[in-house]
């Protein structure tokens, strides 16, 4: 959060004025529009990428402009202009407005600047966020150098840094304005592997919100460079996934990308308004064996999904989602929070200023359980043990959702065997969670590499997972 | 209710060429300049009311800069003349803390695209507001009208939209075209004793004259969705699969990301090495067409300023070209085929226009009849693909086929193979081809594959 010289700084950016926005608030703030914001937005990102030893690549966008939304009971209207001048401030204040059958207010909404919030997530040095492309440069060499060395069958190596730097200003008719500088980094790792005509792909990425050194410390880089060639050289000798239903074993941290699917979108506000979710009508009722709390927290320090406020200006939250497996609540925006009379829990996020705010997680996770991870691998007789996934997608409606492994093994007769080829699982959601019935004590968050996409709108998430035993799952594998 | 218009807009002519010559006086060999911008109207409804309505003009420039053989890329959507002063020296900074990569460059001079055709891809139809509104909620009350089992709905939408590209560069090309699309869709929800299901259908179209009726994509969003009420699971096993139009064109999709010069330069497509030889039964013929009238993949220009053509990618089964721009092709020893693809401000991936199967004679029912037993996929979830080996696992959802017909809705199941194996074993291809996309299949059956289940 920044500090209120910075914030006026900030608008000097934007070249508007306190006035200007009052003007524009007061434009579309009519008495039958419930609520209205302005939101500010400049973003700055850059990405640098090598391929064949070649850091070759070298990109650099820029953009900014303000988005206008109106809210009238369920309605929304929103605009948006990347030019900032208070004429076209003007027009897409009237333009939001038109949902609400209103000629334009004439009373100016005064707004008073909220001072800074105590904590800070993610302080940060502006220049250690604008990294200079040689630094960058440098350690993308380095990953290519390190992933060769790890084994000559590393054919290709291909790596992109990608940084982004976002000044957010929130203006709302509550009368209240908000600014937020949000930094976000990633560092990406692909290599492929070839042997005897066999050619496999690993990967290994993270970040958050955070610059340069946290990939520096500890030469964090080089591991993330061994971590994809190890994937890949691993997958040469992976052997086909099995088919069918059986119990799967899911390792720490990115795995889950379950929480997520599984559950967490259906528990997004909107689909529970307008009851499309398969979670609609389960709020106080069993959806997870007793084992499982999860929770979902935008307040992490640095990481990828956390926020000091989301983009209507609330602070944001840990929300209990699911409490020893009983479903406790919804994630919600200001409009879903209102038409629902339920609490606002700081989850209202959009891609930029030119899309409408949804309620989105933030960071998911599940909190960490008791028995240990070698005892939940002993327990299985004969299933699959997988620890890095791919993507995810989810059928609100229905709740059917999958993941796809990309690094998994069998597991045979209690112990972990061969590695088997990427396979989709598939479940349901409201359902899944009831076969949860071992949880270890080795709670771990993801590296920071997710990215949500919902509604074509694409914003940076986290998640988390313990060691976990599901007794059923159909896993898509080609081997009967 | 409509009225036509020109698109009143700056003209970006002498930004480009006023760009080009600031990026020469900080020292650039080459360079190109290419600047978009449009307007979009979005109207969203959901149960017979208003529920968004968005409204935006928008416009960005992309500069990418060569010094010898380093280059960079770099966008903005400010165009005020002090920050494009501050932005060009930066895209020179950039280029110059990169490593020279021989392969970079222009296109030769002499392969530009001579003219611009009108491929008949811009419609000036302008519509109203309250029009789109009236369309969205006619198209959401046709899906309630055409069956009581229609209870919710996630609502309905019509979009339009329309834009400008303008691309030049240092080498003297100059070229623009004018788009526009006008969309309309509408997501019923379903539900009995058995639970919800939800579908969708959908037109999407350049002219605005030639999209379906509201009423026609109602009616076919509630088919779709009320006959997957009482979906179930499927035992284990290895079973035909036809894949309706909708699936069997990501399917293409995913050859279209393996014929990319750029995944087979880097060694991540399942295709290297496979040029001139049999990927697909001799009745297999798939086309790429930039050219195609009024097709929502057509421009008259790729990417990097190469006339866009049609051509065949497989021709009878054999894999005839590869899809390429200048630098993809270089790295492959071949000339660029005019499928440069560019995001504003991005160097140039390669990638398809508008790309489709050559329908076959047989109709999707023929084909139903061949299949003793076996599932119709109608839909696909997840992104179980790896396009460095081609192997397939995804979440699908469809009917199960029993004597030729379709017996029950199935869901919560995974069909997998390998996309080498599965174009190796098409069957049979439907006579059923409709353009809704820019990639397009008509209905496709594979031989077998593998789907887990029970």
């Amino acid at each position: 959060m920044f500090m209120a010289k910075d914030e006026s700084g900030a608008l000097a950016r934007f070249g508007v004025t306190d006035r200007d926005i009052e003007q524009a608030l007061g434009r579309v703030k009519v008495s039958n529009v419930d609520y209205a914001d302005l939101y500010f937005e400049y973003c700055q990102s850059e990405s640098v990428s090598m391929e064949e030893g070649i850091v070759k690549r070298a990109t650099k966008s820029i953009g900014q402009g303000v988005g206008v939304r109106a809210t009238a009971g369920e309605k929304t209207g929103f605009a948006y202009s990347d030019e900032l001048t208070s004429k076209d401030l003007n027009i897409a204040a009237d333009t939001a407005r038109y949902i609400a059958n209103s000629t334009q207010g004439t009373a100016p909404v005064p707004v008073t600047h909220r001072p800074a919030l105590a904590r800070n997530l993610y302080p940060h040095d502006r220049a250690n966020v604008e990294v200079a492309t040689g630094d960058r440069v440098t350690l993308l060499n380095a990953i290519d150098a390190e992933a060769r060395r790890y084994d000559p069958r590393i054919k290709n190596v291909m790596a992109a840094y990608n940084t982004e730097y976002k000044v957010m200003l929130v203006a709302t008719s509550d009368g209240v304005m908000v600014g937020d500088i949000q930094p976000l980094s990633r560092l990406q790792v692909t290599c492929i592997a070839e042997e005897n005509g066999n050619r496999q792909v690993g990967t290994f990425g993270g970040g958050g919100r955070i610059g340069l050194e946290y990939f520096q410390n500890d030469q964090r880089y080089l591991q993330f460079a061994r971590e994809a060639a190890r994937e890949a050289i691993l997958n040469l000798s992976a052997v086909d996934a099995p088919a069918g239903v059986m119990p799967v074993v899911l390792g720490g941290g990115w795995p889950g990308i379950l929480l997520h699917e599984a559950i967490g979108h259906g528990l997004e506000a909107d689909f529970n308004r307008k009851k499309t979710s398969a979670f609609s009508s389960l709020v106080g009722k069993r959806v997870a064996s007793d084992v499982c709390t999860i929770v979902d927290d935008g307040t992490l320090p640095f990481r990828r999904g956390s926020l000091n406020v989301d983009d209507e200006g609330t602070p944001t939250s840990r929300t209990v989602l699911i409490e020893r497996g009983i479903l406790r609540g919804y994630i919600t925006d200001k409009l879903n929070a209102r038409l629902m009379g339920i609490p606002l829990t700081g989850n209202g996020r959009r891609e930029s200023y030119q899309s409408v705010v949804l309620p989105r997680m933030t960071n998911t996770f599940m909190l960490a359980g008791e028995s240990d991870p070698e005892d939940i691998i002993k327990s299985v007789k004969n299933g699959l043990y997988a620890v890095s996934f791919g993507g995810g997608q989810v059928d609100i409606t229905n709740g059917k959702f999958v993941f796809s492994a990309s690094e998994a093994y069998l597991i045979e007769n209690g112990k972990i065997t061969r590695p088997v080829k990427g396979a989709t699982l598939i479940g349901s959601g409201p359902d899944i969670l009831t076969k949860v019935s071992m949880v270890g004590h080795d709670l771990k968050l993801d590296e920071g590499i997710g990215t949500c996409g919902k509604e074509g709108q694409s914003v940076p998430v986290g998640v988390g997972l313990p060691t976990i035993r599901i007794d059923e799952i159909t896993v898509g594998g080609t081997k009967a | 209710m409509t009225m036509t218009r020109e698109i009143a807009a700056p003209d970006y002519t002498h930004l480009a060429q006023d760009l080009l010559a600031r990026a020469g006086k900080h020292g650039a060999t080459a360079a190109d300049v290419m600047v978009a911008d449009g307007e979009t109207l979005s109207v969203q409804v959901r149960m017979g009311a208003v529920d968004r309505l968005t409204k935006a003009r928008e416009k960005r420039l992309g500069l990418r800069v060569f010094f010898g053989q380093r280059s960079a890329s770099a966008s903005t959507s400010d165009f005020s003349p002090d920050s494009l002063d501050r932005f060009v020296g930066e895209t020179c900074a950039l280029a110059k803390a990169v490593v020279e990569d021989p392969v970079s460059g222009l296109p030769e001079p002499g392969h530009y695209a001579a003219e611009c055709p009108d491929l008949n891809i811009y419609d000036a139809t302008k519509l109203q507001t309250d029009q789109q509104i009236d369309l969205a909620l006619r198209a959401e009350r046709a899906a309630f009208a055409a069956d009581s089992r229609i209870t919710n709905s996630e609502g309905g939408e019509c979009d339009s939209s329309s834009g400008r590209i303008i691309l030049a560069n240092s080498h003297g090309f100059f070229g623009h075209y004018a788009n526009s699309s006008f969309s309309l869709s509408v997501s019923p929800i379903a539900s009995n004793d058995a639970g919800m299901q939800r579908d969708y259908w959908y037109g999407v179209n350049r002219a605005f004259s030639k999209l379906e009726s509201p009423e026609a994509i109602g009616q076919e969003a509630t088919r779709r969705t009320v006959r997957k009420l009482g979906a179930r699971k499927v035992p284990t096993g290895r079973v035909p699969v036809l894949f309706d139009p909708e699936v069997a064109g990501s399917l293409l999709s995913h050859l279209s990301s393996a014929l990319s010069g750029y995944a087979l330069y880097k060694g991540a497509s399942f295709l290297i090495g496979q040029l001139g030889r049999q990927i697909a039964p001799e009745f297999v013929t798939i086309y790429d067409d930039g050219r195609m009238p009024g097709g929502l993949g057509t421009r008259p220009f790729d990417g990097e300023g190469l006339p866009t053509r049609k051509q065949a990618m497989v021709e009878r089964g054999r894999l005839t070209s590869y899809l390429l721009d200048t630098y993809s092709g270089k790295k492959l020893g071949l000339p660029s085929t005019g499928n440069a693809s560019r995001s504003i401000g991005e160097s140039p991936s390669a990638g398809p226009t508008n790309f489709y199967m050559v329908p076959g004679t047989t109709g999707p029912e023929q084909i139903l009849a061949t299949v003793k037993q076996g599932l119709y996929v109608t839909d696909l979830i997840g992104f179980g693909i790896n396009m460095v080996t081609g192997d397939y696992s995804r979440g699908a959802s469809g009917f199960w086929i029993e004597n030729g017909e379709l017996a029950y809705p199935v869901e919560e199941i995974t069909i997998a193979g390998n996309l080498k194996q599965m174009y190796a074993t098409i069957e049979t291809i439907g006579s059923d081809l409709v353009f809704r996309g820019r990639i397009a299949s008509p209905t496709v059956k594979i031989a077998e594959m593998m789907v887990a289940g029970n």
